[in-house]
């Protein structure tokens, strides 16, 4: 079962953006930032699913598609966590407590935690791509009994771009998960794994007939991943990946996120690995 | 700093990966030459330009694979662990480490001379090509690993 858009959590006019006061602020890395965001005018957001997204607007410079970090079981507030990467998400990360900005939603399909209970967890985030998990990790931690066992392996550029680094402190110490991190390179200050994620898969610990994968980040980790959890016994329609494609409006409607058959923002941006693997490897799609 | 060398080692090499289901008497002839060790956290196992006289097979621990350039000397491009082998530079001329391998915690390893395992490979040139047929899958993924590495799919 794929999660999909609930519309009485979306406004009335579905391009009309809903103000958000900036509440905190954290500056993850040289590149990237947490904000956490409350309504302006009513008491609780809309609730989301863990994998949906966002469309965040700054008032007279334009809108970006962000995924919601947050944990769903907290709904009195939003979480996203954006890389400065443009015009828009430049100013973003600028922004301070008490300022304001305009945002619809939630869209999208969200990760299929229904089917991934009862079944071992493997979930693979790479750079950005954790914040579209963190409310997965937040929904296992919470309702650990419901799952079986649990790795979660994260990769970065290098130490200084791994964000949320308090929380993996305590993520890594759980003993009812097993966290890795790795990143392509580092110097002597890092004693962690350096190396691709595809490198720790053939040590992670679960049963293949049992498992339910997500995995998050640019492609063609998603793609390398995928054939490593593959070539470990998982069927691709036990892989989810979340892709990223130039959202607009977020309804299905302009077009800008096609990819193949589908709109990322409407169909997406969780796709059954079966569904989306014949589009991985054709190119300019 | 200084490994502990030990002769009448307990690490079996057919128990390691890299000779798991190896049928053949060259594991034994290897198990006889192989030699135990044990490096403390911050010890190099190899280092870049030494003479490539060796084999090594990581029964536990971490080892943290690094080049060096004027500006950053010690960059870590790959960590690897129990059940990985190091060295490839041993079978191939000029048989010099391209790279330093240092312990990140204490690494217990059986140790091969590249002496005796080329002599031996080349009086066993059969079973001498399956051994080169394990070596080369793990010389294939460090090299597209580099790859995707290169690609710095991370990056902004």
């Amino acid at each position: 079962m794929t999660a999909v858009v609930r519309p009485e959590a979306i406004s009335a006019h579905p391009l009309a953006p809903s103000p958000y006061v900036v509440r905190r602020r954290t500056v993850e890395t040289s590149d990237t930032t947490t904000l956490v965001l409350t309504p302006a005018k009513s008491a609780l957001p809309p609730t989301h699913l863990p994998g949906q997204f966002n469309m965040v607007y700054l008032f007279g410079i334009g809108e970006a598609a962000i995924s919601i970090a947050g944990d769903p079981l907290a709904p009195n507030e939003i979480v996203h966590t954006i890389r400065a990467a443009g015009k828009v998400t430049n100013a973003l990360t600028q922004l301070e407590p008490g300022q304001t900005v305009g945002v619809r939603g939630p869209y999208g399909t969200g990760w299929p935690l229904v089917e991934a209970a009862g079944h071992d967890v493997v979930i693979v985030a790479g750079g950005l791509g954790l914040p579209p998990l963190r409310g997965v990790l937040h929904e296992i931690f919470t309702h650990r009994e419901r799952y079986g066992r649990v790795e979660i392996i994260y990769g970065a550029r290098s130490p200084k771009d791994l964000v949320y680094y308090s929380e993996l402190q305590a993520w890594r110490a759980r003993p009812d998960v097993r966290f890795q991190t790795t990143v392509d390179a580092a110097g002597r200050d890092w004693y962690g794994d350096v190396g691709l994620v595809t490198a720790r898969i053939p040590d992670a610990r679960f049963d293949p007939a049992h498992t339910v994968a997500f995995l998050c980040g640019p492609e063609i980790m998603m793609k390398l991943t995928a054939q490593a959890l593959e070539a470990r016994g998982i069927r691709d329609d036990a892989i989810w990946v979340s892709l990223e494609r130039n959202m607009k409006c977020a309804i299905g409607l302009c077009g800008h996120c096609q990819f193949g058959p589908d709109f990322v923002c409407r169909d997406g941006p969780v796709f059954s690995y079966r569904d989306v693997r014949r589009l991985f490897g054709v190119r300019e799609v | 700093m200084s490994s502990t060398p030990k002769r009448d080692t307990k690490l079996r090499l057919s128990e390691h990966k890299f000779f798991q289901g190896f049928q053949s008497p060259l594991v034994e002839l290897f198990q006889k030459a192989a030699v135990e060790q044990t490096f403390a956290a911050g010890e190099l196992l190899v280092r870049e330009g030494d003479p490539a006289d060796k084999f090594l097979l990581i029964f536990e621990g971490k080892v943290a694979l690094e080049i060096a350039t004027a500006e950053k000397p010690h960059l870590t491009i790959e960590t690897i662990g129990a059940g990985d082998a190091l060295g490839w530079s041993w079978l191939f001329p000029p048989q010099h480490w391209r790279l330093d391998g240092r312990a990140l915690k204490e690494t217990r390893a059986l140790v091969l001379d590249a002496t005796h395992l080329r002599s031996t490979l080349d009086a066993h040139p059969t079973d001498a090509y399956r051994f080169v047929l394990r070596l080369l899958p793990i010389i294939a993924d460090r090299l597209e690993n580099t790859r995707v590495q290169l690609l710095d799919i991370y990056g902004a």
